[in-house]
Formats: structure tokens, C-alpha cells, sequence
């Protein structure tokens, strides 16, 4: 098995799927001829030409629009937005459109499509390029996919290109080259839904996902060094989120501590909160924790001010440590 | 102008020009973290408008707004100190690169969202309009920026309530990789203007004097109460979209054959065949620009970082 980049995994998916499926293409800014900035499709313009890698124009409510208009007529668009915090101007086609048409239509339209979006700090980026977006599409209709590694992003997005619903599938940047890992040669893929435990433990639960996901597993690795087991599980779907898996490694360890980059306040991480509360709360042995990004409206552009408001392994290490000792 | 506001201007374009160099080296030395987007090329175009305005009127821009942050007079150091994500920067370190402002200057801001700033531009246009002040808000954007929605709910917004704005795209001929003419249906930006029954203009973006005259002409046409009008400038970004960029998508030659039309160059033999400066006149202001931006260099890379507490400060307005 070779061992891949984050990126390149998700760029051998969309080579995978485009050689597969003739209905799917690829439309956003700068995809095609310069490759997209983070370079996720380099070389699929030459591969497959400009009629099914498109450069669009910079409109991200029309990239998104005709991205659903295509998919209604049975096409299977991946529809790029160059980074997450774009995806504002498409948030009335996303929402009102993409996420309402098989409801409204008693399911005789249907949208089968992907937005990607980089997203997440870490970078320097700023207050207008490190934004985590997944909180504003919580919705039914939609689906929210976040990888944490090479192997899932492969597969999910294998996944998310074949879905007959419209999926957003959300990629941490700062992993990009950063994250690598084993994916095997040929054709496989991972579902939608299901969380994955990726490292046992009995202490407590960590549930994270994207970057943070990655910072669990670090931070994981030192508390065994310190004798705490913690067990951390990748969610990877956000929406529909998988509550047997979450309830079931809760009920195990009896404490959760949830971690997310987003602000803390209104974040993702709120809902598995109140999961846990609803259902599991006889078989806490803790208070439910959340770890979060600081409630501040971006993540502001100097060294200093950017590694106060990621969370980072020492961080979750400290929070998990805290909990355990509960 | 006197000979004094001529040299101001070269020396305004020769401190961009060394400015935007010394910040690449300062990327490539690993000291200014994220997206860089050099100005150099483009020198004529916001010292020709911020030149041609008066004091008390707007100007506002995308992120590609280290020139104008030079022309409204915000000093080279707290400019530097920005990109280095320094307390002492222009916006205290939370801005950076793409964000500078300074509001006692009438300056607004760069802006990271392309085209979202044209609607607030209408809205600072529209506050001098109730208030019947005679003031012109000045839009700049490049061309890529009039592909989104934005860029014509503005333009046309402006024109059905005759807002005092003057539009300015910057048609540097590329929106990051994609050509103008693979983005958008008209290749003549200004031509958009007249979808919306919108007076226009263009210039030559390489050519300070050209711009800081034709500007002047329409913000006095706004001035007078006609409504907005566009103004494209023809102009060439020599550097790539930000640092890092490959240029795959344009050829060498295409890029010299535009370095030959240095806006610098044109002005200093402008200047020189006027008999306005001597050569000596212009190679003393290069000196002096040279030595500004390595003092401020300096100044910048001693500068403490922010405070931890001002990751806080300023959410809400603190009463
Ligand atoms: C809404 C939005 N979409 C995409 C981007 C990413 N992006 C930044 S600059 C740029 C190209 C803009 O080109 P143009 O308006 O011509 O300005 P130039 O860079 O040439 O000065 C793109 C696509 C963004 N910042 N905002
Ligand atoms: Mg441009």
C-alpha cells in the first residue's frame, strides 16, 4: 500500500470518479487549467478536458446553482468553492435549493452533487480563509462529510460522488500535505454515515473530526504515555451523525469530551452534547466536556493570536487529562 | 502641481515598488506567514486615484491593497509591521496583508471577499447622499471581482439612486489563473457599466498622470450630483496572483513584454522629459524610498507581537 497525502487522496478520488462515471464533472474557479489552488485537481484539466474539469468565473452562488440545476438534470457535478469562507454568496442555493428539492418535489427531484470546501485554520490565512463553516449547514436534506486521513477522504468521497443527495464535504487545509497515510491501490470506498472508533480506550471518549480528529490521536498517544486511555472517535459524517456509535463508546468510558476548531458557542459540537445528555446521561461518570475554538468572529491573522485560537494536542491533552481525573 | 507633489507621486510608487519587494523577501524568508499579493505593476493605478481625490473622499479596495495603504499616507512601518503580524501594525496584527485600513485617512479598507465590498461601498456613498455632503466614494476592484453578484446589484443599485461613487476596476487581465476573457462574457470591462445605463471611461493604468487627470475629471462630474460612474484602468500585475504562484496559466514573454511598460519607468521618463526632475532629482528619491522601507523593515522586525487579551477585544463596541 503506498502512503499518500491528504490531498492526493481526494485528487485520485475525483481522477477515480471522473474515469468511472461520464456524468460526473468538476466546475469551479481555477480548477482546470492552473489545477485549483491547493492543487486537488491537478492534472484531471489535461486528463479529461475543459468540457468535464470547468474553469467557472468567480460566482459562487452560480457554481453552486448550476452545479444543482446539472444534478437535477442527472448529472453528478463536484462543485468546487475554493475556500469555505466563499460559500457564503451560495448559501441561498445550498440551503433554499440543494437541501429542499427532494422534499419538495415528494421525491421526484433529486440533487446528486458535491460541494468541496477547504476549511480551517492554521495557516495564516486570516479572518477570511480559516473559517469552519459546517455549523451554518446543519439541515435536513443535506449531508456533511468531514475526513480526518487519506483512506476515509478516498473513500468518502468516492461516497459523496455517488450519493443520490447532495453532500458537503468539507476538507481540513492545514492536513492537506500535512496528514498522510496508507490507501490501498484500486477501487474501494467508505460509507456515509457510520463514526469509526479509531483508537480504543477506557478513560473517556474524545469525538472530534477533520483536523481535530488528527490532534486527538496525537494527544491520545501522550496520555498513554501518562497512563490514561482515552478512546477517540472519528465522526466523519456529521450530518446524519452516526448516535449509536457516539452513545456506545460514551456509555463504555461514562465521560465525552468533544472537540471541534469552530467557535464553541453554536458549534457542531453542541448537538453531540446534548445526544449524549438526552441519552446516555445515567452512564456519565462526568460532565460533559466541549473544547472549541474561542467565541471570536475569525481567527485573526498574527502567529500568536492564531495559536491562541486553534486547538492543538496539548490542548486536547489537557482538557482529556482534566476529565479523566474527574 | 508643483514640482514637489510630481516627486511625491514617483516617490509614492518607488516606496510601494520597494516595499512590495522586501515583503516577497520577507515571505520567502518564512517571516510573513499565509497569502501574500504584491501590488508591483500596479503602482499608477491607486497613486493616480488617491492623488486625483480630495482628503474627505472614501476610497476602498480588495486585498490586493498594500498601494493604497502607502498613497492615503499610513506609514510604511505600521504597513510592514502588519505583514508581520506586529502590535504596532496598521490594524494591530489581526488584519494582516489583506486587511489594511485606517479610517482617519478615508481609507476602508481591503477586503478579502471578492466583490463584497462594492455593495458597502454604495452604503458609504449613500450615507454622504442623505447627508447632502459632497463627498465621492471611491470603489477599486479587479476584474475578476465583476463575475459575482455583487458587482452588478451595486452598480446597479448606484445608478437607480445616482450615488456618488466612482467604480474603479482594476483590469489587470487576470482573476488569480483565468484570463479575463474565460471568465466573462465582454472582455471591455467598462462596457458592463452600460448594461446599466452607467457612464464610463477607461486609461491607461500604466500611466499615473493619465489616471490621476481622467479621475479628477469624474469625481468632479460626481461631485456635481450626476451619479456614479466606472472607470476601468488598464493595467498588469508583473508578480504572480499572491507568493507561490506557479504561472502556469501565462507566458513569459506576455510578462516582459508588460515589465517594459513599468509604470515607474514611464513616470521617470515623464518627469525627466518635462524637464520637471533631473535624473539626479529622481535617483535621490529612489534613495530615500529605498532607505524608508529598510528602516521600516526594521522597525517592524523589533516590534512585539499582539497581546494574547486582544484576541478578545473589539467584538462587540466597548462601551
Ligand atoms: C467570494 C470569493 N471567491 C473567491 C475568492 C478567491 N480569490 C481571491 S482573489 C481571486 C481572483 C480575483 O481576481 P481579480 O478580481 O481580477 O483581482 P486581482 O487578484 O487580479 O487583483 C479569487 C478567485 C475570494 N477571495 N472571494
Ligand atoms: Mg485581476
Amino acid at each position: 500500500m503506498a502512503e499518500i497525502t491528504l490531498i492526493e487522496a481526494i485528487r485520485q478520488a475525483m481522477d477515480e470518479e471522473l474515469a468511472r462515471d461520464p456524468d460526473v464533472f468538476i466546475v469551479g474557479e481555477d480548477v482546470g487549467v492552473r489545477g485549483g489552488v491547493f492543487r486537488a485537481t491537478q492534472g484531471l484539466y489535461d486528463k479529461y478536458g475543459s468540457e468535464r474539469v470547468i474553469d467557472s468565473p468567480l460566482a459562487e452562488l452560480s457554481i453552486a446553482g448550476v452545479g444543482i440545476g446539472a444534478a437535477l438534470y442527472g448529472m453528478k457535478p463536484i462543485c468546487e468553492i475554493q475556500f469555505a469562507d466563499f460559500i457564503a454568496p451560495a448559501f441561498n442555493q445550498i440551503i433554499n435549493e440543494a437541501a429542499k428539492m427532494c422534499y419538495r418535489s415528494n421525491g421526484e427531484w433529486t440533487v446528486p452533487m458535491v460541494f468541496r470546501a477547504p476549511y480551517g485554520g492554521g495557516i495564516s490565512g486570516g479572518l477570511y480563509h480559516s473559517q469552519s463553516v459546517e455549523a451554518f449547514f446543519t439541515t435536513p436534506g443535506l449531508k456533511i462529510v468531514i475526513p480526518s486521513n487519506p483512506y476515509d477522504a478516498k473513500g468518502l468521497l468516492k461516497s459523496a460522488v455517488r450519493d443520490p443527495n447532495p453532500v458537503l464535504f468539507f476538507e481540513p487545509k492545514k492536513g492537506y500535505r500535512l496528514i498522510k497515510g496508507e490507501v490501498p491501490e484500486g477501487e474501494y470506498t467508505v460509507p456515509i454515515g457510520p463514526a469509526a472508533v479509531t483508537r480504543p480506550g477506557s478513560d473517556l471518549s474524545i469525538f472530534a473530526y477533520g483536523m481535530m480528529h488528527y490532534y486527538a490521536l496525537q494527544a491520545a498517544e501522550e496520555l498513554a504515555g501518562e497512563g490514561i486511555q482515552a478512546e477517540v472517535v472519528d465522526l466523519r459524517t456529521l450530518y446524519p451523525v452516526d448516535r449509536a456509535t457516539i452513545l456506545e463508546s460514551v456509555r463504555r468510558t461514562g465521560k465525552a469530551l468533544i472537540v471541534h476548531e469552530d467557535n464553541l458557542t453554536g458549534g457542531y459540537g453542541a448537538e453531540i452534547a446534548a445526544t449524549i445528555a438526552e441519552h446516555a446521561f445515567t452512564d456519565l461518570d462526568a460532565p460533559v466536556r466541549r473544547l472549541a475554538g474561542p467565541d471570536v468572529p475569525g481567527v485573526p491573522f498574527s502567529h500568536p493570536f492564531q495559536d491562541w485560537f486553534m486547538v492543538n494536542p496539548q490542548k486536547i491533552a489537557s482538557a482529556a487529562r482534566d476529565l479523566a481525573r474527574y | 502641481m508643483d514640482k514637489n507633489e510630481y516627486l511625491n507621486l514617483y516617490h509614492q510608487m518607488v516606496v510601494i515598488r520597494r516595499m512590495e519587494e522586501k515583503a516577497a523577501e520577507l515571505y520567502q524568508q518564512g517571516k510573513i506567514g499565509g497569502f501574500l499579493h504584491l501590488y508591483i505593476g500596479q503602482e499608477a493605478v491607486s497613486t493616480g486615484l488617491v492623488a486625483a481625490r480630495k482628503p474627505q473622499d472614501r476610497i476602498i479596495t480588495a486585498y490586493r491593497d498594500h498601494g493604497v495603504a502607502v498613497n492615503v499616507g499610513i506609514e510604511t512601518r505600521a504597513i510592514i509591521a502588519e505583514l508581520l503580524g506586529k502590535a504596532t501594525g496598521i490594524s494591530k496584527g489581526k488584519g494582516g496583508s489583506m486587511h489594511m485600513a485606517d479610517v482617519s485617512k478615508n481609507f476602508w479598507g481591503g477586503h478579502a471577499i471578492v466583490g463584497a465590498h462594492l455593495p458597502i461601498a454604495a452604503g458609504l456613498a449613500l450615507g454622504d447622499q442623505y447627508l447632502k455632503e459632497d463627498n465621492v466614494t471611491i470603489c477599486m476592484f479587479g476584474d475578476g471581482a465583476t463575475n459575482i453578484g455583487f458587482f452588478h446589484e451595486a452598480l446597479n443599485l448606484s445608478m437607480v439612486w445616482k450615488l456618488p461613487v466612482l467604480w474603479v476596476c482594476e483590469n489587470n487581465q487576470y482573476g488569480m489563473g483565468t484570463a479575463v476573457e474565460r471568465a466573462s462574457a465582454v472582455s471591455e470591462i467598462r462596457k458592463k457599466a452600460e448594461g446599466y445605463g452607467m457612464p464610463n471611461d477607461e486609461v491607461d493604468g500604466m500611466d499615473v498622470i493619465k489616471v490621476k487627470e481622467k479621475t479628477a475629471k469624474m469625481l468632479a462630474q460626481i461631485r456635481a450630483g450626476n451619479g456614479p460612474m466606472l472607470l476601468e484602468a488598464h493595467t498588469y500585475r508583473f508578480r504572480g496572483h499572491s507568493m507561490g504562484d506557479p504561472e502556469r496559466y501565462r507566458k513569459p514573454d506576455e510578462v516582459s513584454c508588460w515589465e517594459e511598460n513599468d509604470p515607474i519607468g514611464i513616470y521617470r521618463a515623464y518627469l525627466t522629459g518635462k524637464k520637471l526632475a533631473t535624473v539626479e532629482e529622481l535617483d535621490q528619491q529612489d534613495k530615500l524610498a529605498e532607505a524608508e522601507v529598510l528602516e521600516a523593515v526594521e522597525f517592524a522586525e523589533n516590534s512585539p507581537e499582539p497581546a494574547p487579551e486582544e484576541l478578545f477585544t473589539n467584538i462587540y463596541v466597548e462601551e
